[in-house]
């Protein structure tokens, strides 16, 4: 069979050629795997290529819309972030603890896109068990961002932004606990959307920071976030955080007016440590948004400066107990030849992970020791309800929230490696919304020093709709989320 | 708050975490530089806050205290390290 080109297409234009009959499924799975196989291997954005499963979904999928069976997502070409369990196919979480891990069932996510009839092309490279903001720290290498490859392409979800920005996928999968989304989807150039908390069922998703994680769409416009949160989203009883609340129809309200929208601009955002070319591309987009009638007013989030040591203990917390499941018994790596319990558990997780992983299992269990519980333990979770009070005292008063996703574009790898303080401080925008449990978006609003700059939305509990909206009005006037790297056009 | 090696090596016991010898240096300079970074919290300004564990206000769903999992366990057994007659084999705990 001959493949069709169709790399520079979105979600919502692939799914009008499907249902027109102009290609297959089978030819559009074929399209993203020879690019991911060939012009694409270079970007190590894949840890797990399941060419023999992707095709079998496709022509499953052709069969289906043969029989007048299809929705909307049918036969769309998706990868998933390889922290989202896949039945028989490996699921590694960027780690050598789980590099022999064949999950035994789905995550919920991975149901859901597969009862869409989605297409799972393989699972996306990660920083080991998504914790790191440069894609550095994985078992299988780093990823190289698309628009220049001696630069990072954020992290943690840093396979599935690469994917998608280099077009070997249309769309991807991620997962935020602290801007594991947004950063990577602003370094590489889309669209990332990281739902409120409990919008999307955590089920089969590997646990980091379990109060903050959120699985979420990434793609390259607003419109194929809003298709891919409405498959996405829903109720789950096996995720007990899971919210039980219907999914509004988010790709009706795209096209809402934005006139007379109060949107508010964070002085603390806008300070010191933003790159001043980043922070002049933010100004453009403002101006545009000023265009379509928003109105701006200037806000405060007074304890932003918190924000980022309260989540380097309680996600470190949260972590140190949530992995203390690798164990070397169940599943994963064990070492070879234990002298005996003590030693199998300490060996096996010793050599199952990296440095950063380590580092922050030592963190939290320091923080949650006994004698230190409440100097910072305790301490965080009391400033992340100031943090989120913050917020909550925002939206009294404006509709939604806007500045830089990241301080400064894409750094160089290697750059920032050797320092994991100043690595954090990479999610200093982003952290904070996680804590507070609210939906946050990226989108791409231009270039700075060569490299693409993502404009932050941030929303209400539940109010991804607007936020969508805000995106795509926004995307209806500027090009920049059309730009693709001049390798990958 | 610095940590010496000694604290590091009592907290990867804790976390039951190998480390090597040769790496306690480098994890008590990078752990006490976190723990300085997360310093910022201090002050008694949160005394009357009360901790938030759950960003959005919502209670504990219950169900029924009845079984609602199918036994699966030689399915999962099946990506187990050492297993034997349904068990996972660990080293002699007693002797």
């Amino acid at each position: 069979m001959d493949t069709v080109s169709v790399h520079d297409k979105t979600v919502a234009e692939l799914a009008a050629g499907l249902a027109a009959g102009t290609y297959s499924s089978e030819e559009l799975t074929r399209d993203c795997l020879q690019r991911i196989n060939g012009i694409g291997s270079e970007l190590n954005a894949f840890v797990t290529v399941a060419e023999e499963h992707a095709l079998t979904a496709a022509r499953e999928a052709d069969r289906r819309r043969a029989r007048g069976e299809a929705g909307l997502l049918s036969g769309i070409p998706l990868a998933h972030k390889d922290i989202f369990c896949t039945n028989g196919i490996r699921t590694s979480c960027g780690s050598r603890m789980l590099d022999n891990f064949i999950s035994p069932y789905d995550a919920h996510v991975v149901e859901r896109m597969q009862t869409a009839g989605m297409v799972m092309l393989g699972k996306t490279n990660m920083d080991e068990f998504a914790m790191g903001s440069s894609n550095e720290n994985s078992f299988y290498g780093p990823v190289k961002n698309p628009w220049d490859t001696t630069a990072v392409p954020g992290g943690s979800s840093g396979g599935s932004a690469a994917a998608v920005a280099a077009r070997l996928v249309p769309a991807a999968t991620g997962t935020d606990t602290g801007g594991s989304i947004r950063q990577p989807a602003a370094m590489c150039g889309i669209t990332g959307l990281k739902p409120t908390y409990g919008r999307v069922s955590r089920y089969g998703m590997i646990a980091f920071a379990s109060s903050l994680d959120q699985a979420g769409p990434m793609a390259r416009s607003a419109e194929d976030c809003a298709l891919l949160l409405e498959a996405m989203a829903g109720f789950d009883s096996r995720d007990s955080t899971c919210v039980n609340q219907p999914v509004p129809r988010y790709s009706e309200t795209l096209d809402a007016d934005l006139k007379g929208l109060k949107i508010g601009l964070p002085k603390e955002y806008f300070g010191e440590g933003l790159d001043a070319e980043v922070a002049r591309v933010v100004d453009a987009a403002i101006e545009e948004y000023r265009k379509l009638g928003v109105e701006f007013r200037e806000i405060s989030l007074r304890n932003t400066h918190l924000a980022v040591p309260a989540y380097y203990v309680i996600a470190p917390a949260e972590c140190s107990s949530n992995l203390s499941r690798f164990d070397g018994v169940r599943f994963g790596h064990r070492c070879e030849n234990p002298r005996d319990l003590e030693d199998l558990y300490k060996r096996s997780r010793g050599e199952g992970f990296g440095a950063e992983v380590k580092r922050r299992i030592l963190v939290g269990t320091y923080a949650l020791s006994a004698g230190y519980y409440d100097a910072y333990y305790l301490k965080a979770q009391k400033v992340r309800r100031l943090i989120r009070d913050d917020f909550l005292a925002a939206f009294g008063e404006v509709d939604a929230i806007l500045g830089p996703t990241s301080p400064t574009v894409a750094f160089n790898l290697g750059e920032r490696s050797d320092d994991p303080v100043k690595m954090y401080l990479s999610d200093i925008y982003t952290i904070a919304v996680n804590l507070a449990g609210l939906p946050g978006m990226s989108v791409p609003a231009g270039f700075a020093h060569g490299r693409p700059v993502g404009l932050q939305l941030i929303g209400n509990h539940f109010d991804e709709a607007r936020l969508l909206n805000m995106a795509h009005r926004y995307q209806q006037v500027t090009d920049w989320h059309t730009r693709a790297p001049e390798a990958f056009a | 708050m610095s940590l010496s090696n000694d604290d590091v090596k009592q907290i990867a016991h804790l976390a039951r975490l190998g480390v090597d010898d040769q790496d306690l240096d480098s994890y008590a300079r990078e752990l006490s530089n976190i723990l300085a970074f997360v310093e910022a919290l201090g002050g008694d300004e949160t005394d009357a806050v009360e901790p938030l564990a759950h960003p959005i206000d919502m209670v504990q769903r219950l169900r029924p205290d009845a079984v609602s999992e199918e036994n699966q366990r030689e399915h999962f057994q099946a990506i187990a390290p050492s297993v034997e007659a349904g068990l996972y084999l660990v080293p002699r705990v007693i002797e």
